[in-house]
């Protein structure tokens, strides 16, 4: 029961994530929204991260599958790629790596600093919930 | 003749959800097992593999992706409360997300830099035409918003999902041995550095790392959306392409 009542929470946060998308013709999807939505209220009402929970763990648990039918849909497409296949390779495998070169040891170096304590403290505040 | 019932039970079950539905699942549930086994070798990615046989199983069978699809669209739509859910390990985060605010906006603005800056660059160098060129800017953004953005800017939609998901792939498979290689040990570095430049897929590799890691990518990914769907347009714009 709790299950599908988190799971019928986030399909309403979804909604209201659709509809404040296409009221104010955001250029992000009605999801991301909802995101942002279920952040803000997670603080302001009381028991409700206990309620999603359960609907939570289980979509998240398994977000690999869900890209599936998605990426299937990629090789119907990659004929479209003949002839720019390396031109294409070299950007995709290029900004990947330097993206992630620069992200992780950016945070890690500038977190390096003052990591310790505040990681302490950090962990002792999630471990009372 | 003899082969009659099995053409009515084929046309049957490729005509229903059910087989597609099935086999998504089946092949994942095995792709999975078979990327634990092999100690998470990074070509075995499960989303890869499945992929991979789904597409030689459509080719063999004749079945039409749209066919396919009218099935998977079950699992496909998940894909909606599954990302409002990203919330609830962020939501844990926040303590240790507010100490380190500086630090990650820092990081996130480097590696939007660098990811974009690359992205625009190097089509340049390898001599893409302008068309390949706009409909590859916006890949490192989930797919949805990725297609959004290359409407607008002028890329052909539907073959920017296709870089947006290629790009998934990638980071999932890569940026765990690339981040060991690095010597990066916090998981919320791992984690953020994955979101932002492979979006959905990788985070969904993020979970795998642990719930902290998917909690910083989920993040990275969810601002990497905003940020490129509202800047990229005027950067390109700027540019002149």
């Amino acid at each position: 029961m709790k299950l599908l009542v988190g799971f019928t929470a986030l399909l309403c946060l979804q909604l209201a994530g659709e509809i404040v998308t296409r009221l104010f013709a955001l250029p992000i999807p009605g999801p991301v929204v909802g995101l942002f939505l279920l952040l803000v209220a997670l603080p302001l009402i009381p028991g409700l991260a206990e309620l999603v929970d359960d609907a939570a763990q289980a979509l998240l648990a398994h977000l690999s599958l869900l890209f599936i039918p998605a990426g299937v849909g990629v090789i119907v497409y990659i004929g479209r790629l003949d002839g720019v296949i390396v031109a294409a390779s070299a950007t995709l495998v290029g900004s990947t790596v330097i993206g992630l070169c620069v992200t992780a040891l950016t945070l890690q170096r500038l977190m390096r600093g003052r990591s310790t304590r505040l990681d302490d403290a950090g962990d002792a505040t999630i471990s009372e919930h | 003749m003899d082969d009659l019932p099995l053409d009515a039970l084929w046309v049957y079950l490729s005509g229903s959800p059910l087989l597609a539905l099935t086999a998504t699942l089946a092949c994942y549930l095995i792709a999975t097992r078979l990327f634990e086994r092999s100690g998470q070798f990074a070509l075995l990615n499960p989303v890869l593999v499945s992929v991979t046989v789904l597409a030689f199983g459509l080719v063999a069978s004749g079945v039409s992706y749209a066919n396919y699809f009218e099935g998977a669209q079950f699992i496909h739509f998940l894909l909606g409360p599954a990302t409002v859910a990203l919330a609830l390990p962020l939501y844990r985060e926040l303590p240790t997300l507010r100490r380190h605010l500086l630090p990650i906006v820092l990081a996130m603005s480097a590696g939007l830099a660098s990811t974009v800056g690359s992205t625009l660059l190097i089509p340049r160098v390898t001599g893409m035409d302008e068309l390949l060129r706009l409909s590859i800017a916006p890949k490192s953004v989930t797919a949805p918003v990725a297609m959004g953005i290359s409407e607008r800017i002028g890329g052909v939609p539907s073959l920017t999902a296709v870089f947006a998901i290629i790009t998934g792939v990638l980071g999932a498979m890569i940026a765990v041995p690339l981040l060991t290689k690095l010597r990066i040990k916090d998981d919320a570095a791992k984690g953020l550095a994955i979101g932002l430049v492979s979006h959905g897929i990788g985070t969904a590799r993020a979970f795998r790392i642990s719930e902290r890691a998917g909690a910083y990518s989920g993040l990275a990914m969810a601002l990497t959306a905003m940020i490129t769907a509202t800047g990229l347009p005027y950067l390109i714009g700027w540019l002149g392409s």
